[in-house]
């Protein structure tokens, strides 16, 4: 029992949100806006976890957080320990979580993919060769090494989305933080983005936070957080809080389809389990109420 | 009809003239306009005709792309001859039009002119056909950063350059679509008399505004995230270092004013 509780204070938090309030300012006599009244979420490192909720929960607020980029209006986050609200933090914390906005456009600086990868880490002021030797790393792992010569505006929303990716990853984060990262993609490119995501979390360790209000990509997370109204409404594996259907209809939000489609048959009279997430798993376990 | 602009188009390649380091074609583009404004005679304009065109055979650039270039440029290149050749007084009367006398001297003066002007367009669109903008920006900031003692915001300048041109294609594609956006809803941007098509034009300017400023709000925003913070303790992933093919370039370059002076002295 003691060895099991040690081991449990042992789990290092990549992001500690400690009772967190954040109000918009007003303009002049016009109330600020609330977001979050008090706001508590950890992230432990390593782990891959997803951010869902309606619009305007506060999602992107949060996400800025992270990156020291908000700061809150009380109580504390902690980003790999260090407090965001320490001006001598900025910098540290910048480094060490990296972050991903929704538009590829907006974000890229060089007109060239291999000096826009470079950027973070000249701003790091890391030695020339060793930031040539990140850039090309950070481009394989995104496989677009071979365009490190191309023009991004001539590349596809997913090719730049991954190219903003391995900007990140040349700065050697040990966290990363996407804000609706395939938002403004077409399905081909929202795989390559997910895929290229999922690849960091398992081959490099690298936490990953995942803004989305896509739930088939929440439900590639290990921990699934849903955000209502400033909230933390749910939090659990993607199986447990998926299954929770008429709660999740209750905040506006749907499960992944394969889940929806299960409960619409529960309510007809069958009695699936709402836990398959994938197609497969939904058609074996129609397939079994069927035939049993 | 966006699609045309050109603006500092580059040709990517491999050959002498891109692989010299940008300040040394940078600070050759100056001493070369220096030059042809020193040029007098017959003689020198040849030698300056010839340095110009071994570069652009060096170059491998097509020399379509230079014609092209100076297509818009006609106009002046005309009116300059014209007035050459006929303000021009010399000795002896080649012929008389009316209240107009062209003297030989007009004549060769308006070629020279005309080939002084060809030959300093030509020689900055080698430069900019050869040399990325990128590494343009990068050469200039090199070559401007004695002035950061002064207090110039060399860095910053060059840092706006590169987000400029980065976004040139960006802001192109979106006129492009709002223009669409407004046709569709149909406006007419291409009748009516000049004021009219002017004022057609004020609802693609302001949407184009509003999101030129939304977008430089988002870039400012991922920047600070990935620590920008000005150029203090920035470095470079490519730097520049002058080889000996460099110091080949600077040496003929001081042949060649110095080879422009002499025969200036003779008067050729």
């Amino acid at each position: 029992m003691d060895a099991l509780i040690l081991e449990e204070t042992q789990v290092k938090m990549a992001i500690s949100v400690e009772n967190l309030k954040f109000i918009y300012p007003g303009v002049d006599d016009t109330p600020g806006i609330t977001v979050f009244e008090s706001l508590d979420l950890k992230v432990a490192e390593g782990s891959f976890v997803a951010i869902v909720g309606s619009n305007g929960c506060g999602k992107s607020t949060l996400a800025k957080h992270f990156n020291a980029i908000m700061l809150p209006t009380g109580g504390k986050v902690y980003v790999h320990g260090m407090d965001s609200s320490v001006e001598e933090n900025m910098i540290p914390i910048r480094r060490s979580t990296g972050m991903v906005f929704q538009n590829p456009d907006n974000q890229i600086v060089a007109n060239v993919v291999e000096e826009d990868v470079a950027f973070g880490p000249e701003n790091l002021g890391v030695a020339s060769p060793a930031i040539r030797k990140r850039v090309d790393e950070a481009l394989k792992q995104v496989g677009m090494y071979a365009y490190r010569e191309h023009a991004p505006h001539l590349l596809s929303g997913g090719q730049k989305q991954r190219i903003a990716i391995a900007g990140i990853i040349a700065m050697e984060p040990k966290c990363i933080v996407l804000d609706e990262p395939t938002a403004m993609l077409d399905p081909q490119g929202r795989r390559e983005v997910l895929q290229t995501i999922s690849a960091l979390n398992k081959d490099k360790g690298i936490t990953v936070v995942l803004i989305t209000h896509h739930m088939e990509e929440a439900a590639l997370a290990d921990r699934v957080v849903v955000l209502s109204k400033g909230k933390v409404a749910l939090d659990g594996t993607p199986r447990e809080v998926f299954s929770q259907v008429d709660l999740m209809h209750g905040m506006g939000l749907a499960s992944p389809d394969t889940v929806e489609l299960c409960h619409a048959l529960n309510q007809k009279g069958f009695d699936l389990s709402l836990d398959s997430l994938n197609t497969e798993q939904c058609a074996q376990a129609i397939y079994d109420a069927l035939t049993c | 009809m966006l699609k045309d602009i050109t603006l500092g188009q580059y040709f990517p390649g491999k050959s002498l003239i891109h692989r010299l380091d940008p300040r040394t074609k940078l600070i050759f583009l100056v001493v070369f306009i220096v030059a042809l404004f020193l040029c007098s005679g017959w003689v020198s304009y040849c030698v300056m005709l010839f340095t110009l065109s071994a570069a652009i055979v060096l170059s491998r650039v097509p020399l379509k792309a230079f014609f092209k270039g100076l297509k818009p440029l006609l106009f002046i290149l005309v009116f300059t001859a014209v007035l050459n050749l006929f303000f021009t007084a010399g000795e002896k009367p080649l012929f008389t039009l009316g209240f107009i006398t062209v003297y030989p001297e007009g004549i060769i003066r308006a070629v020279l002119m005309l080939l002084r002007i060809m030959m300093l367009v030509m020689a900055t669109f080698l430069l900019t056909y050869t040399t990325s903008p990128i590494a343009l920006t990068d050469g200039l900031e090199s070559l401007l950063s004695p002035l950061k003692k002064i207090k110039l915001p060399v860095h910053e300048l060059s840092m706006m350059m590169c987000i400029a041109l980065r976004f040139i294609p960006t802001l192109i594609e979106e006129t492009d679509k709002i223009m669409s956006a407004q046709k569709a809803r149909g406006a007419d941007f291409e009748t009516g008399s000049l004021i009219q098509r002017v004022k057609a034009l004020v609802p693609i300017l302001i949407p184009l505004f509003i999101s030129a400023f939304r977008r430089a709000d988002e870039l400012a925003i991922a920047m600070e995230s990935r620590c920008y913070q000005g150029g203090d303790g920035r470095s470079k992933m490519k730097l520049l270092r002058f080889k000996g093919i460099d110091l080949y370039v600077f040496a003929f370059a001081a042949v060649m004013v110095a080879g422009v002076c002499l025969l200036k002295n003779w008067g050729l």
